[in-house]
């Protein structure tokens, strides 16, 4: 293929207790799209944060366009033409797109005179990639798709020519990701390179031209796309065959565990989130919240484990009415919860595992002892959620936020799961886990279920529903929309119901 | 045209620091005063004094004699126990700045027990001081925290509007109702009974207060590290969502906490008048529950770094005395005060961030 943009070579990158990268070599062709694909924990980030000059490597050595270079800042990285798109965008929301662009280069006192030549500018600058845009629009405005597009072309402007895009469509709809694919496209054929960070391996096959795997912080190889198919990469990545199996699932339906009776509760911004739900979930059984992002899932989640006050009906937990108790209350029941935000409300960043592990059943003994805290028994639970759950740690007494996002998860569910709950709220287990941490989540939600944990299990995946659960129940706009047996519901017919049509046959709950 | 090279060839660059290594967060308070000690150096040359002098005096006055010694332990005293009550807080992240108004409560609390029971016997007037002490600064506390918990108001400035009502109260006692009929007319309140009056140590002037700041930077220690409740506090301040989560009750906490925090306060006001002065009087505090914020920071919130800090402090508030009386204003000490606080804070990023001096690159 053509010139080599980026060479490096035996990158080593050591944390305390932990090897991110050990001898990585990695090469980004100009214009071609490259995906770094590897299980959470596999040292993608960090590699790619090496390159963008966040972190500096231990050893080996970075070149680029045959020049040998130190980066040791964004900046610096920058000046190079490497630029990286975060999870988390980097933009000033009250300021304007334009400005938004502008900020921080060079010649900000021209702009100030020409505001209008320059907005010209960057919109013709845009055109050049295929993209659209307001540039007086605000940037508190846009959605999130078009603030990622901002935050492309903020790089593009500042002349990067290797543009580093962390989990691109973690947060886009499924039309947005179809339209950032068009551009990452007509970028590399402008003669930019693309490196993708990525776990989804259809977005790979989708849209990548060469593929590089990293497993443990090593690369497993790097391939063309042509050559390989999903199963090859998966192979690669985790070394094994992945078998999503759900044989081994009892299906032991027991007596009622939740049941809610025409719950209406009100959302953040005052507005109803959830109008007259009912629903129940029985012992052993695992019941599906099917529905796009933002009909009310958050707001049911919330209700059910008391952190949200209900405005009318009634919630019952194995036979007590828990309407508007307080969380311990709930806690206290058995119910258990995986919360959308892992880290910040199921775990707490900056305690320690001993701390973390404690955190629902600290109020009883024996981790409780009169006022006092059993930092003993605290201890030896902590040891052994870590060796039954497989959490790799380098030492229990480190803030949890240095786990990796696989090893988070295994956490947050190892606690839950301990409480040996009756009723368990599951919210997006999986969501932005590779698919070593995805299985693993799989199995604990079966055991749990066969062990007679009624559960609640929230996703946007349809696949892993109809995998998962007994029953699904489709919610929008707060309603459910319909209760149709996993084992007869075809996936256009839940579709339908996802953007509000309702099916015949369906039965409601 | 050699400057603007220099800035053009050269730039400041501020990196964040992966993990902070143990050892820079002891560096960076001592480092702090040795750079505050030169500012101040520089100060005291610039206003004509020799500042190894100065400093030399204010040493000595503050631990080169038994007595300088003894000053600062009288000093640190209520330092320690206001130190504790704000630290308390900000480990919830209440930003509680009112320890000099809820000292001056406890302090006018005590007083009203002392002064209404005159010839009640020291059994009964003692634990009735030390109880209203603790009260007055508890309920002070406990005042502003009733609208942040309830109604989220932020309480760095409703805790610090009561001081100055709590001062202004005092005031208005000693210069009013209160006033010592035989007090030549002086701010103070009738000198306390033999009985409500803590003893000392010896001929100094140290009292027993000092046993009772050190058990309570052991309670503190004992409640934070080890107990339900502690770990409650420390859930808060580090995610409120994940406090929720846990079905803690963030409200009641808040409420708990300020209480206690105003109490300590309360009872650093108490040893005050009980140990002190004997009588409530016109500007009990020099300022104790504001430096206590500088105590706090300086010792990490850790209270056993806190005793250590406060005894330090207290000699810097007995060098201040030394070096008034060899004619330099105390105000002095004050700057030499807020210079402490600001390189604290600057360190504080520094443990955080590091700087780097790096070479611009012209070729692109």
């Amino acid at each position: 293929m053509s010139e080599v943009l980026v060479d490096m070579r035996s990158i080593t990158k050591r944390f305390p207790g932990i090897t991110a990268n050990y001898e990585v070599n990695f090469q980004v062709y100009r214009g071609e799209i490259h995906a770094l694909l590897g299980e959470n924990g596999a040292g993608k980030s960090t590699l790619m944060s090496i390159l963008s000059g966040f972190y500096r490597p231990d050893g080996g050595e970075i070149r680029i366009r045959g020049e040998k270079v130190n980066l040791r800042s964004p900046r610096e990285a920058l000046e190079h033409g490497i630029g990286m798109v975060h999870q988390h965008f980097r933009l000033v929301e009250p300021f304007s797109v334009a400005e938004n662009i502008v900020l921080g280069t060079t010649g900000r006192l021209q702009f100030y005179l020409n505001r209008k030549e320059f907005a010209d500018r960057i919109v013709r600058f845009a055109q050049n990639y295929g993209i659209t845009i307001d540039p007086w629009a605000k940037v508190w405005q846009l959605s999130v798709g078009e603030k990622q597009r901002i935050e492309i072309l903020k790089l593009l402007y500042r002349g990067a020519d290797v543009l580093i895009l962390d989990e691109p469509t973690a947060v886009l709809t499924p039309q947005n990701v179809r339209e950032l694919f068009q551009t990452l496209r007509q970028m590399a054929d402008n003669g930019r390179s693309i490196i993708l960070i990525t776990h989804k391996l259809q977005e790979v096959m989708e849209v990548a031209d060469r593929i590089t795997v990293l497993r443990e912080g090593r690369n497993v190889g790097t391939v063309f796309k042509k050559d390989v198919d999903e199963r090859e990469l998966t192979r690669m990545m985790v070394e094994r065959d992945v078998l999503f199996s759900t044989t081994n699932r009892s299906h032991d339906i027991g007596p009622t565990v939740l049941r809610l009776e025409g719950i209406n509760v009100v959302g953040d911004r005052g507005i109803p989130a959830l109008k007259n739900l009912s629903l129940e979930v029985h012992a052993g059984e695992i019941l599906g919240i099917a529905g796009i992002a933002g009909n009310g899932q958050r707001e049911l989640a919330e209700a059910i484990t008391g952190l949200r006050p209900v405005a009318g009906g009634r919630i019952i937990v194995g036979g007590q009415d828990l309407t508007n108790q307080p969380a311990y209350r709930f806690i206290e029941a058995g119910v258990s919860s995986v919360p959308e935000d892992r880290l910040g409300t199921g775990l707490v960043p900056n305690l320690d595992l001993y701390d973390n592990v404690i955190l629902k059943d600290y109020r009883k003994p024996p981790i409780r002892r009169g006022p006092f805290l059993n930092h003993r028994v605290a201890g030896e639970k902590a040891s052994r959620l870590v060796s039954k759950f497989n959490i790799q740690v380098s030492d229990l007494s480190y803030p949890v936020r240095m786990l990796s996002g696989g090893n988070l998860q295994r956490l947050l569910l190892a606690r839950e799961i301990s409480l040996q709950p009756k009723l368990f709220v599951a919210s997006y287990p999986v969501r932005g886990l590779d698919i070593g941490a995805t299985e693993a989540v799989y199995r604990l939600l079966i055991e749990l279920s066969n062990a007679g944990t009624a559960i609640l299990l929230m996703s946007e995946d349809l696949d892993e529903l109809l995998t998962l659960s007994d029953r699904i129940a489709v919610l929008f706009r707060g309603e459910i929309m319909g209760v149709v047996s996993a084992g007869d519901a075809e996936i256009e017919e839940l579709g339908l119901m996802m953007v509000g049509g309702l099916v015949t046959g369906g039965s409601r709950a | 045209m050699m400057n603007s090279w220099l800035v053009n060839r050269f730039g400041l660059r501020i990196e964040k620091q992966i993990r902070v290594s143990p050892w820079i967060s002891l560096l960076i308070p001592f480092t702090s005063i040795v750079l505050a000690l030169l500012v101040g150096a520089i100060f005291l040359s610039l206003t004509g004094n020799d500042p190894w002098k100065v400093y030399g005096v204010m040493f000595k006055g503050a631990f080169g004699s038994v007595f300088g010694l003894s000053e600062s332990v009288v000093n640190a005293i209520p330092l320690l126990m206001t130190g504790l009550a704000v630290a308390l807080a900000f480990r919830m992240l209440l930003w509680n700045i009112g320890a000099e108004g809820q000292f001056y409560m406890g302090a006018f609390a005590a007083s009203w027990v002392a002064l209404s029971f005159p010839h009640a016997p020291t059994y009964l007037v003692m634990p009735g001081m030390l109880l209203a002490g603790f009260a007055g600064g508890a309920l002070w506390g406990l005042l502003p925290a009733i609208p942040r918990a309830l109604l989220g108001v932020n309480e760095t400035l409703t805790t610090l509007m009561l001081n100055y009502v709590a001062i202004l109260w005092v005031d208005s006692l000693v210069y009013g109702p209160w006033r010592d009929p035989q007090g030549y007319n002086f701010p103070l309140t009738a000198q306390f009974s033999s009985a409500a009056i803590l003893p000392t140590l010896g001929n100094t002037r140290i009292h027993a207060g000092v046993f009772l700041a050190l058990a309570a930077a052991v309670i503190v220690h004992i409640i934070l590290k080890h107990t339900v409740w502690g770990y409650e506090i420390r859930v808060i301040g580090e995610s409120q969502k994940a406090a929720k989560y846990a079905g803690i009750n963030v409200v009641k906490n808040i409420l708990l906490v300020m209480l206690l925090s105003g109490g300590l306060s309360g009872l650093a006001g108490y040893c005050e008048v009980a140990g002190i002065t004997h009588r409530l009087q016109e500007s009990i505090s020099p300022g104790y529950g504001y430096t206590a914020i500088i105590v706090a920071w300086l010792g990490k919130l850790n209270p056993w770094a806190i005793i250590v800090v406060s005894f330090l402090f207290g000699g810097f508030l007995v060098g201040g005395y030394t070096m008034q009386s060899a004619g330099l204003p105390a105000a002095t000490v004050s700057i030499l005060q807020g210079a402490i606080l600001f390189f604290v804070l600057a360190g504080e990023i520094l443990t955080r961030y590091r700087i780097c001096v790096v070479e611009r690159r012209n070729d692109r």
